[in-house]
């Protein structure tokens, strides 16, 4: 079989496993499993099911599409199997984000103020995208990988300071904050969803048409310059899908930990396929990875419902402990 | 004519409904319409909870978030998560006409865009007791009275523990540790509010914010003369480099609360009285052991 059917045929499989769990997701409810077709009668029963747990489950399945994504582009782009989404500071941008904003408006105190339309989502994803550009002037652009790998990293150690420092000054931000960072996607909304989808389908757009940038990149940079690769133009496109993709999942869901650094891995372990069949296999099994964990997050503890981030890092983390301690026993 | 007739008692029923309906403002952006008197409340605060069931409204609660634990009465009603993670598919599933949620719980807007009512209320003050009290009358169309006579009582009963303070009570200096990170309660937060109004020193000026968090240094220069802590803080305590020093802990001038008083005296609601009752007590034990010391 010629390697891009082989993918294809991942591709189908994958989807059909993202649509599965989705399906799973809106038979998994506050009180376990609760199959909603026996009570279809019901209004509430039907406003649970399509307004609250359709959205969620695809919002998950979404969220985790745009970090697979991310997380896929990133390892490419920076030749780095450690890459992941967040390399860039948008994490902790997010964070300081959702910080300034509980900090100005959190508690009794309102206003309307544009800011305030701007909402948590907004200024996480806002906060996700200045980190980003900020790193970026940090690195004076995108041309020199290893600049770019540590300004990511300062910028992050730095924007975590300051987000500390705030929730020092004002403790009352702590709690919401530990919140944003476990993650969730109990307030996934279907204008949400369709947020997320657009992003991931410009991303993946884009992510193919640069695809063959990163298969030269694997064989070195300067290679990659004299097959004659616009290597300028990918590096700012891909850096651009990487922070968008990033930005968008976290305002949404919070910071999901392991699954863009994860699913790259897992499909490596599956096939060796270009990087154009790579990301779009890495975005749908992180997809799947990310729907299997909320609904498991769902039902595991009913009625106590687990944040989703803390099964991903338990699940993520088992993984690549898994996979270094198979490499090393490998190598031996 | 029966079609007319019929039209003319829907429109009356509706008049008398918008006669009924009033707008509550809550501590959110837009004032919430009610219609008719709330009867399957949820409420995701244990203070807005406690509020209720002081307004004798207890039996209309139909869910509550897992903090909520006063009354005893209310122990077998279904939890529905915490504010940080309140469960909205639970919430839903239990068809309240109105929601009761701190400023702070998350996913208000997501409950608000699936049709429910959610009246928003942070109670942070003395001041902010009385205010809520009063908005969640109103809110469950309550009379006035009722919320002026419970505000009443719990004023009589501050007023009850400030004179039951000793002379010497009065003359003391407070350090009341919130969590041993070390947090404290500064003046302006609502344990120091309480503090204030018995007249006793509190260490944390109001200037820091209400719950500062406090270099430990700090406090052994302060030199407070009572100590008050959550039970988390009492192993950590005596074990803080230089707080051995700290007359308070040398002469056991210290109030450690158990966990369920602690709730009484942190939350800004209806038991604000018996808070300050465990606090006057406190205060005068630590004033009775201090001249027991001098004699």
């Amino acid at each position: 079989m010629n390697p891009s059917a082989h993918a294809l045929r991942w591709t189908w499989l994958l989807m059909g496993l993202g649509v599965a769990t989705v399906m799973l997701g809106t038979a998994a409810g506050s009180q376990g499993w609760q199959a909603w077709w026996l009570s279809a009668g019901d209004a509430v029963a039907q406003q649970i099911v399509f307004d609250i747990r359709l959205p969620r489950s695809l919002g998950a399945w979404l969220g985790g599409c745009l970090l697979g994504l991310a997380g896929a582009v990133a390892q490419g782009l920076f030749r780095n199997p450690l890459a992941d989404p967040y390399l860039l500071g948008s994490a902790s941008g997010a964070s300081l984000g959702v910080g300034s904003y509980l900090s100005v408006f959190g508690g009794s105190a309102w206003t309307t103020t544009w800011w305030m339309g701007l909402g948590l989502t907004g200024s996480a994803f806002v906060g996700a995208v200045l980190a980003v550009l900020l790193t970026l002037l940090l690195a004076r652009g995108v041309q020199q990988t290893l600049r770019l790998l540590l300004a990511g990293v300062v910028v992050g150690v730095v924007l975590g300071a300051v987000t500390s420092m705030m929730s020092l000054l004002q403790p009352q931000v702590l709690q919401a904050m530990q919140g944003f960072m476990l993650g969730s996607t109990a307030f996934v909304s279907w204008s949400a969803c369709v947020t997320m989808a657009l992003v991931l389908a410009v991303g993946l757009v884009l992510a193919w048409l640069f695809a063959r940038v990163l298969d030269a990149l694997t064989l070195g940079e300067a290679t990659a310059q004299s097959l004659g690769m616009p290597l300028r133009w990918a590096r700012m496109v891909l850096v651009g899908v990487i922070s968008l993709a990033t930005g968008a999942a976290v305002s949404h869901i919070g910071l999901v930990a392991f699954v863009g650094l994860a699913a790259p891995h897992l499909v490596r372990t599956l096939l060796r396929s270009t990087h154009a069949w790579h990301v779009c296999l890495s975005a749908l099994m992180g997809g799947a990875l990310l729907a299997l964990a909320d609904v498991m997050a769902r039902v595991l503890f009913a009625p106590q419902e687990l944040p989703v981030g803390v099964l991903t890092a338990v699940l993520g983390g088992a993984y690549l402990l898994w996979r270094v301690y198979r490499g090393s026993g490998g190598a031996r | 004519m029966r079609d007319a007739l019929r039209g003319l008692v829907l429109l009356v029923c509706g008049l008398v409904l918008q006669a009924h309906a009033l707008t509550v403002q809550g501590d959110g952006p837009q004032k919430v319409e009610i219609v008719q008197a709330p009867q399957r409340i949820v409420s995701l605060l244990p203070s807005l909870t406690e509020t209720v069931c002081a307004l004798g409204a207890c039996q209309r609660l139909v869910g509550l978030d897992r903090y909520s634990n006063w009354p005893e009465s209310l122990k077998a009603l279904p939890r529905v998560g915490g504010g940080l993670d309140p469960n909205i598919e639970s919430i839903v599933a239990l068809k309240p006409d109105l929601v009761l949620a701190a400023g702070s719980t998350r996913g208000v807007e997501r409950l608000e865009a699936l049709g429910l009512k959610v009246l928003r209320l942070e109670p942070r003050t003395h001041a902010d007791v009385q205010r809520v009290l009063r908005t969640v009358a109103q809110a469950l169309f309550l009379p006035e009275a009722d919320s002026e006579r419970v505000w009443r009582e719990i004023q009589a009963g501050v007023q009850a523990a400030v004179q039951s303070l000793s002379p010497q009570a009065r003359q003391q200096k407070v350090y009341f540790e919130v969590s041993p990170t070390p947090y404290g309660a500064s003046a302006s937060s609502f344990i120091g509010e309480t503090l204030t109004r018995m007249g006793v020193g509190n260490i944390l000026s109001a200037s820091l914010g209400p719950f500062p968090q406090v270099n430990p240094e700090f406090v052994v220069r302060a030199q407070p003369d009572v100590i008050m802590a959550g039970d988390s803080s009492r192993a950590s305590m005596v074990q803080r480099p230089g707080w051995a020093a700290l007359r308070a802990i040398q002469a056991q001038r210290m109030c450690v609360f158990q966990p369920g008083d602690a709730d009484m005296l942190v939350r800004a609601g209806p038991r604000m009285a018996e808070g300050a009752r465990l606090m006057a007590e406190c205060l005068n034990r630590a004033a009775g052991a201090s001249q027991g010391a001098g004699r």
